[in-house]
């Protein structure tokens, strides 16, 4: 017997894992706060309003930052919901990659559009 | 008063598959019992129902069942809880069935002898004994009255779907019982034994386990008294 190890989960340990989950977790609740709030604070919300706020250093760091998080969150999530229920390991390894490679092109995605601004 | 039953009926050497039995009992208006009378009863009715059973005072946990979708002992259930609604007895959930409401338990007892439920201690030995003050003794209230009636354990999600790797609660609760013993020094390898994606960390927290343990413990607060001490190792 002994510990239950996992590659296809993101962190090292079950205590990596959990403490990279919540930080992610605080910096989207962060993002989506801050989206909702600035959304409903600024109408009408024109295309130079948004433009200005994506033209803005810190909010294109802000903005990848939410998207490594998202990375991040969704790694270890959609790990643990399909290591729940999906029983058939080469069809998890299959779904695990795919989710993985959508957020890692999300990420990609959301690179060249912010620095695009 | 009658009183109406339907029970999980399956004996593998007979039956293809699971079916539910109606079964219907006629006492004296207004009696109540637990239960497990019930069953008596009703296996006087039909000697080939089986189910475990041993103190019938809650103190052993041999007769945890499912009532009415919802994990318990049938010995200090009374009837009356189900408000003269028909009583659907089922085994305990996500276990594999040896006979109608009697389940194989083998995978909540590994995952018990995984925790080395006992003092481990490598000091030397006390003369006479380990001594412990009053507030360390304290520590243990909640966690040692555990009896293993594993209502707990099948009443998880994530005990139904990772048996062989989730600890479950009532594992766990007795993991923190030798976590936070003063008189235990294996602490450092009890919590490195722990530290994995499912050991601990497959609890999310939805407290089945605190919803349905016939002795009001809570399994959640012990597993979330391990999550701290892994958290304060690890930063």
């Amino acid at each position: 017997m002994g510990m239950v190890t996992n590659a296809a989960s993101f962190g090292r340990s079950g205590v990596h894992d959990f403490i990279l989950l919540r930080a992610s977790a605080v910096i989207l609740a962060c993002y989506t706060i801050f989206m909702v709030g600035f959304i409903a604070c600024s109408s009408p919300l024109t295309y130079d309003v948004w433009h200005g706020l994506f033209s803005a250093l810190p909010m294109k760091v802000f903005t990848l930052l939410a998207l490594v998080a998202l990375l991040v969150h969704a790694w270890i999530g959609v790990w643990q919901v399909l290591t729940d229920y999906v029983k058939c390991t080469s069809l998890r390894g299959v779904l695990q990659f795919t989710f993985v490679v959508t957020v890692f092109c999300y990420l990609a995605a959301g690179i060249v559009i912010v620095w695009g601004v | 008063m009658k009183l109406e039953f339907a029970v999980y009926r399956y004996n593998p050497d007979v039956d293809t598959k699971p079916y539910m039995q109606d079964y219907s009992l006629e006492v004296a208006d207004g009696t109540d019992m637990m239960v497990l009378d019930a069953l008596i009863k009703l296996k006087e009715l039909d000697p080939t129902l089986v189910f475990r059973r041993s103190c019938r005072e809650g103190v052993c946990g041999s007769d945890g069942v499912n009532m009415n979708g919802k994990n318990g002992l049938a010995c200090i259930t009374p009837i009356s809880t189900f408000k003269g609604k028909k009583l659907e007895i089922r085994p305990l959930p996500g276990m594999p069935v040896v006979r109608d409401l009697v389940v194989d338990l083998t995978q909540f007892y590994k995952q018990y002898e995984k925790i080395k439920p006992y003092l481990i201690n490598d000091e030397k030995m006390p003369a006479r004994e380990h001594l412990q003050s009053p507030e360390q003794r304290a520590h243990l209230d909640g966690l040692y009255e555990c009896i293993m009636c594993a209502c707990c354990s099948t009443a998880c999600p994530s005990f139904w779907w990772n048996p062989d790797k989730f600890i479950g609660p009532s594992g766990l609760l007795h993991a923190y019982r030798f976590l936070i013993d003063s008189r235990d020094t294996a602490t450092e390898e009890r919590l490195s034994e722990l530290d994995d994606a499912y050991s601990v960390f497959r609890c999310h927290g939805i407290m089945n386990c605190v919803d349905v343990c016939p002795k009001g413990l809570n399994p959640t607060k012990a597993i979330g008294h391990i999550k701290s001490m892994l958290l304060k190792r690890a930063v």
